[in-house]
């Protein structure tokens, strides 16, 4: 199982950074690939500047040629996590192509680095912004700073093909994304999925940390997972600190976890049906999405859980009485959405419109390593709450909700199944929660270390790494989103569907645009 | 000039809008909602009627003259359906041929401003439509042929005086003259009037550059359709009470109509939208009825 010239590391383990291996290219590429082949899953692969690394060189003027490739593999099944590295200069042989999973993330890197990975299949930036080192470009003539919203698109072309542009401005109250059907007639030949219009520079900012901004970046960088960015960002810094939260923090920042999943599940369900105008579940589920976000402002005077998780521990604890009432509200809000979204499964014409639309067979999803419930509906079982347990899913542990069909009706029932077993996880929680404090002491983190830290979001894998420099500052911090990985799969799910059920195909999947854009 | 030739015209210009008013509040009830005023779609009118209209460049007379034309076809068509029992204002002999081409003209003025605009959203809900009325235009026109047929007579007015359902065929032009009515309205199973999501539209992404007074006239023009083609479907099944009840006749129309939008209410609170693939198959369904209550009323 052990990649070659692979660290391996548990969830929310720090290391000294000296220890992860630097290899050659060659070496590194062929590591990556060996274990991709047996399984592995990409969860972060990004470059930073080496000299960073050696001296605490500033972002901000920097010119840096060398980077630093970094990939940190995920072996689900061991619940083990390897990472390695190498230094790249301009160019090196694309993984892509052996290894469709590494698309985005070496995008990125061009982006980011002007690294030129050679035959890659699709070799442009993924969002709009300046080079993080002066414009550089490893093709060896300086791209110009990119136009937002300028970028070439894969078309095809014929008298019959027509081409269909939608966004990034949309008719509904949603983020911006521009999407590019070519079809033909109502079926879509392909589709490209061009984002970029929510970057605000998060990673960039977020080196020098961590300080006092550095939480809120985390609680906002996708403002409807807050809990888990914020869970995944403390659960790294206390890796780095070597310390763990109080038993009680861990449990608190379950319940927070799983509530926001209810809500956010609840919500997606109730779009679901909204977008095909089946009304009462649209309905009842709008509003019990707003029942279960009172519940996590009952716990914190947040709906989105702003505030509750730090670094240490959580900053709001339950008395008694708010404990009852959490209770009682949750039993109540459980018995409505049963009701709400069981018609959905019983509407013929729901699942007329839900079964075989947008279908993704599993070696499709595993190929593109799809994380998050869009994977657990195509058969693949990946929870990090089950393969890396940290915080409090080490001692009650959730199971892993699958469905075996890919399509939009296997997205939303795995939803529902998550949804119920949450639920119960939450009440079994309430039932027994730990005593003690909520905060240990200052977290300070290491100097010269790296730590993953991995959390189950609601759309499923986020994964933080963070490298500090010598004074225990962030020399690099990488996030991805859950919805880095699986924007491509929404975009080979609609293949050789209709037009008119791409909303529907989106909102199964119902991704981050400012999660994938940082 | 007589006043029971006029009521259905008056009934319908002055309570069309209220209609979808009806609809909404009972899909409301439906969600738990309490659901827009009964008026909103007098309201909107108001208020778009009142606004500057904005025209795209690329754009020509064709789309200022689709809503105008729309609202126009419609008006005449409204024209030759009377209250059951009386004669209506435009009626002739074979005025049911104009009925359904009246409304065919609306459709085609739509269509050819929604091209007109260049938009790849406008150009497929365009093709939508066409396709879609290409195959409920059978559905209607067979259906109005039995009934045609069995009364002997293609006036509109004669037709629905001698109607009730009192044959088994008649409940099978009524069973496709009901999908259509849907159709052509673009309510659910067919089409989602409330959708935002442009690629799923039919109807609406039609006419999503229309603005200000061309936007009223369509929202009217819209309303009327429903009116229209309701008044047909309740003059076929109303039985008829005599020239001299006027009164009464009018009464059960509006009543009738109101218990239409109630239906359509509940049709929308209860089912999801058909995927687009399988709307042609509904729509072949009702010609299959159609020609099956033809087929019946030639024996």
């Amino acid at each position: 199982m052990t990649a070659h010239n692979f660290i391996l590391l548990d969830n929310a383990e720090a290391i000294a950074f000296e220890r992860v291996p630097l290899v050659s290219p060659d070496a590194f590429r062929r590591a990556v690939l060996y274990a991709v082949g047996n399984g592995a899953r990409i969860s972060a692969f990004f470059g930073t500047p080496e000299e960073s690394l050696v001296s605490n060189a500033s972002r901000k003027d920097c010119s840096a040629r060398r980077i630093r490739l970094c990939c940190v593999l995920a072996h689900d099944a061991q619940g083990k996590l390897a990472i390695g590295s190498t230094v790249i200069e301009d160019v090196y042989p694309a993984l892509t192509p052996d290894c469709p999973q590494a698309h985005l993330f070496e995008r990125e890197l061009y982006e980011q680095w002007g690294i030129v990975p050679e035959g890659h299949p699709w070799l442009k930036p993924l969002r709009f912004h300046k080079r993080y080192n002066n414009g550089h470009d490893g093709s060896g003539h300086d791209a110009p700073d990119p136009a937002i919203g300028v970028t070439d698109f894969f078309h095809i072309d014929g008298a019959e093909m027509h081409e269909v542009a939608v966004g990034p401005v949309h008719a509904g109250i949603i983020e911006p994304g521009h999407f590019r059907f070519q079809c033909h007639g109502e079926d879509v030949y392909h589709l490209e999925i061009s984002l970029g219009y929510q970057h605000r520079g998060i990673e960039p900012a977020l080196t020098g940390g961590p300080n006092k901004r550095s939480l809120h970046y985390m609680e906002t960088l996708a403002g409807d997972t807050t809990i888990g960015h914020a869970t995944a960002y403390a659960q790294a810094m206390e890796a780095l600190a070597g310390g763990i939260a109080p038993p009680r923090a861990q449990a608190i920042r379950g319940i927070a976890l799983e509530l926001e999943r209810a809500a956010n599940h609840t919500g997606d369900l109730g779009a679901l049906a909204g977008d095909i105008g089946y009304l009462p579940t649209a309905s009842y589920c709008g509003r019990i999405r707003g029942d279960f976000l009172n519940m996590t402002a009952l716990l914190c005077g947040s709906r989105f859980g702003r505030g509750l998780v730090s670094p240490g521990g959580v900053l709001y604890d339950f008395d008694t009485e708010r404990l009852s009432r959490l209770k009682d509200k949750l039993q109540q809000a459980q018995k409505d959405v049963t009701s709400a979204v069981n018609l959905l499964w019983e509407a013929p014409s729901v699942m007329a419109r839900f079964e075989h639309t947008g279908a993704l067979p599993p070696d499709t999803a595993e190929e593109l390593g799809l994380v998050g419930p869009a994977a657990r509906a195509s058969g693949l079982v990946r929870d990090v709450r089950y393969d890396f347990p940290s915080g409090i899913f080490r001692f009650a542990q959730i199971p892993v909700s699958t469905w075996g069909t890919g399509d939009v009706f296997a997205r939303a029932y795995v939803r529902w199944l998550e949804l119920q077993r949450s639920l119960s996880f939450i009440l079994g929680q309430l039932e027994m929660l730990p005593a003690g404090d909520i905060m240990t002491g200052p977290v300070t983190p290491a100097p010269k270390s790296l730590a993953v830290s991995l959390v189950e979001g609601w759309r499923g894998e986020i994964c933080h790494v963070a490298i500090t420099d010598g004074q225990g500052g962030f020399s690099e911090y990488k996030i991805v989103d859950p919805s880095f990985h699986n924007w491509l799969g929404l975009a080979i799910a609609m293949r050789d569907q209709q037009i008119s059920d791409f909303p529907l195909c989106n909102k199964s999947f119902n991704l981050s645009y400012c999660g994938h854009d940082l | 000039m007589q006043t029971e030739a006029y009521m259905n015209l008056f009934l319908g210009l002055a309570f069309a809008p209220l209609l979808g008013g009806i609809i909404n509040r009972i899909k409301a009830a439906f969600a738990g909602r309490t659901g827009q005023p009964l008026l909103q779609q007098y309201y909107d009118m108001y208020k778009n009627i009142r606004k500057g209209a904005v025209y795209s460049r690329t754009t020509s007379w064709l789309f200022r003259a689709g809503p105008i034309v729309g609202l126009a076809s419609v008006l005449i068509a409204l024209a030759l359906v009377p209250v059951n029992g009386s004669t209506a204002p435009l009626a002739f002999t074979g005025d049911l041929i104009l009925f359904a081409y009246a409304l065919g003209l609306m459709r085609f003025f739509t269509v050819l401003a929604a091209l007109d605009t260049g938009s790849s959203f406008e150009g497929m809900g365009a093709s939508r439509e066409v396709f879609f009325s290409a195959l409920a235009e059978p559905a209607l026109l067979l259906g109005l042929a039995t009934v045609a047929r069995r009364a002997g007579t293609l006036s509109l007015s004669e037709l629905l005086a001698a109607t009730s359902v009192t044959s088994p065929e008649l409940v099978l032009v009524l069973a496709a003259l009901g999908i259509v009515f849907l159709c052509e309205n673009a309510r659910i199973p067919f089409d989602d009037p409330n959708t935002h999501l442009e690629l799923t539209m039919i109807h609406e992404v039609m006419v999503l550059d229309h603005s200000g007074p061309d936007f009223a006239f369509i929202q009217y023009g819209a309303a009327l359709k429903v009116w229209v083609l309701g008044s047909v479907i309740v003059g076929l099944i109303l039985p008829v009470a005599g020239g001299k009840f006027l009164l009464l006749n009018s009464a059960a129309l509006l009543g009738c109509m109101f218990m239409l939008a109630v239906i359509v209410g509940i049709i929308e609170s209860t089912m999801a939208r058909l995927r687009l693939l399988r709307v042609p198959q509904l729509l072949v369904a009702a010609g299959a009825l159609s020609l099956f209550a033809f087929i019946l009323s030639m024996r």
